[in-house]
């Protein structure tokens, strides 16, 4: 199936400010697109709204032609978000916190060991969260792009935290992701290289 | 996107694997939820000393004291409900998932009953007799709290998700499901005191229960819509 994720005319107002005004994209299989602006510039309220937490002042984004709160169930169930904070419990194991996620998304077949020899954290797998560096925990998070069967990828300033190892691996996932046919958001101030059909957006 | 084999989790998986990473977290840290128990406790115990230990002042507030106790040790376990889950962005991933949130959201408030709620109910009986309340008194007692319990934890969630990410939302909590939980207390409290003076008392029980299965099945929804709109 190939997917699609539009949007017409969006305009968020938070507070007294204007993010942005009148913008529109459409984003087709095996394309990138990457938000770039400063800090506070609406980056991340850009993705919130895409993902229905935030309403915008006008316009409306369409996953397959379908308005997204139409069908929030179904889109949900088709994208990964990687936000600022990892969305994983501290106080649980890495395995704790993985089998806990397996029961929100729909899981890809695949090894998951193998998935986390590959981020360099399956020797951390019995560790709490709390006991592991900012960049380990990171990788925790990233293990959802691997894990999960979700064509649309949104990734909040994904090279936080990471080491030049961990920024490869995720350019790497990214590659691999858009040339099997997904879409992928990536709010970003930092360059990377990426051989894909790209859009950029300055907010 | 090439199509691969994969297992969907459904409802129920996610349901269990919420209850389950909710006990794990309990059982890692129990501080949580040994705070309302003691609290709970001491208040119980606090009273007979301030108003003084004679038998038949005992016997007549025993039932109020237990159950004004019992809702403020629920109120102090309330605040915490959704607060680690939203300082770690763990909430922000409950609200993108594929399940259905107020499923999630039951899973969460039932949990929370089990590690709060329960605790209180079954430590009841023991306080209730330093109050000299007789012993066929308690399995109503039990009863009431029991019911009364799994309310106020349902009720209080919707505050729980409302006041979630505020400063000093823990006050604001208070202020918001107090007044919503005083028929609560009303029918508990009086209930109990019905029961010691041997008059009827089944009336209370019923409209405890009856306010429970309303609870159980319409607050996750209203939780869950708390949630969606505090997370803008």
């Amino acid at each position: 199936m190939t997917v699609k994720l539009s949007a017409n005319d969006l305009t968020l107002i938070r507070g007294e400010s204007c993010l942005f005004k009148d913008l529109s994209f459409t984003l087709n299989a095996g394309e990138l697109l990457v938000l770039e602006g400063q800090n506070g510039s609406g980056k991340t309220s850009l993705i919130r709204a895409i993902l229905g937490m935030i309403n915008f002042e006008s316009g409306e984004v369409l996953w397959n032609d379908i308005p997204i709160d139409k069908q929030r169930q179904e889109f949900h169930g088709s994208l990964i978000w990687l936000s600022h904070r990892t969305g994983l419990k501290k106080d649980l194991t890495l395995q704790e916190n993985l089998n806990f996620e397996c029961a929100l998304r729909s899981k890809l077949d695949v090894d998951q060991s193998q998935i986390l020899k590959k981020l360099n954290i399956f020797q951390l797998k019995n560790l709490p969260l709390r006991f592991m560096s900012a960049g380990q925990q990171r990788r925790a998070a990233l293990d959802r792009m691997l894990l999960f069967d979700a064509p649309l990828w949104l990734l909040d300033e994904p090279f936080t935290n990471l080491d030049d190892k961990g920024r490869d691996i995720v350019l790497d996932l990214i590659n691999l992701h858009l040339s099997k046919g997904g879409i992928c958001v990536i709010a970003a101030h930092q360059e990377f290289d990426i051989n894909a059909s790209k859009i950029k957006v300055t907010l | 996107m090439t199509v691969v084999k994969n297992d969907k989790p459904n409802i129920f998986d996610a349901f269990i694997g919420i209850i389950r990473r909710e006990f794990l977290l309990t059982w890692k840290k129990p501080g949580n939820s040994l705070n309302p128990l003691f609290f709970f406790m001491i208040v119980c115990t606090l009273f007979p000393l301030a108003v003084g230990p004679s038998p038949e002042q005992l016997i007549l507030n025993g039932p109020g004291i237990l159950w004004v106790a019992a809702l403020l040790a629920t109120l102090l376990s309330l605040n915490s409900m959704f607060a680690s889950d939203f300082e770690d962005g763990s909430l922000d991933q409950l609200l993108i998932s594929f399940q259905p949130l107020p499923v999630l959201v039951l899973g969460k408030i039932f949990s929370h009953w089990l590690v709060n709620g329960l605790p209180l109910v079954l430590i009841s009986p023991f306080l209730a007799m330093t109050y000299r309340m007789p012993i066929e008194i308690l399995g109503i007692l039990m009863l009431t709290l029991l019911l009364g319990t799994i309310c106020l934890s349902f009720l209080g969630s919707i505050g729980a998700a409302l006041t979630v990410g505020l400063n000093k939302g823990n006050t604001l909590l208070s202020l918001l499901i107090l007044p919503l939980a005083m028929p609560i207390l009303v029918l508990g409290a009086n209930t109990v005191s019905l029961a010691t003076k041997n008059e009827f008392y089944a009336t209370g029980i019923w409209a405890l229960a009856g306010y429970a299965v309303a609870a159980l099945s319409l607050f996750p929804y209203a939780t869950a819509a708390a949630l969606r709109i505090n997370n803008e």
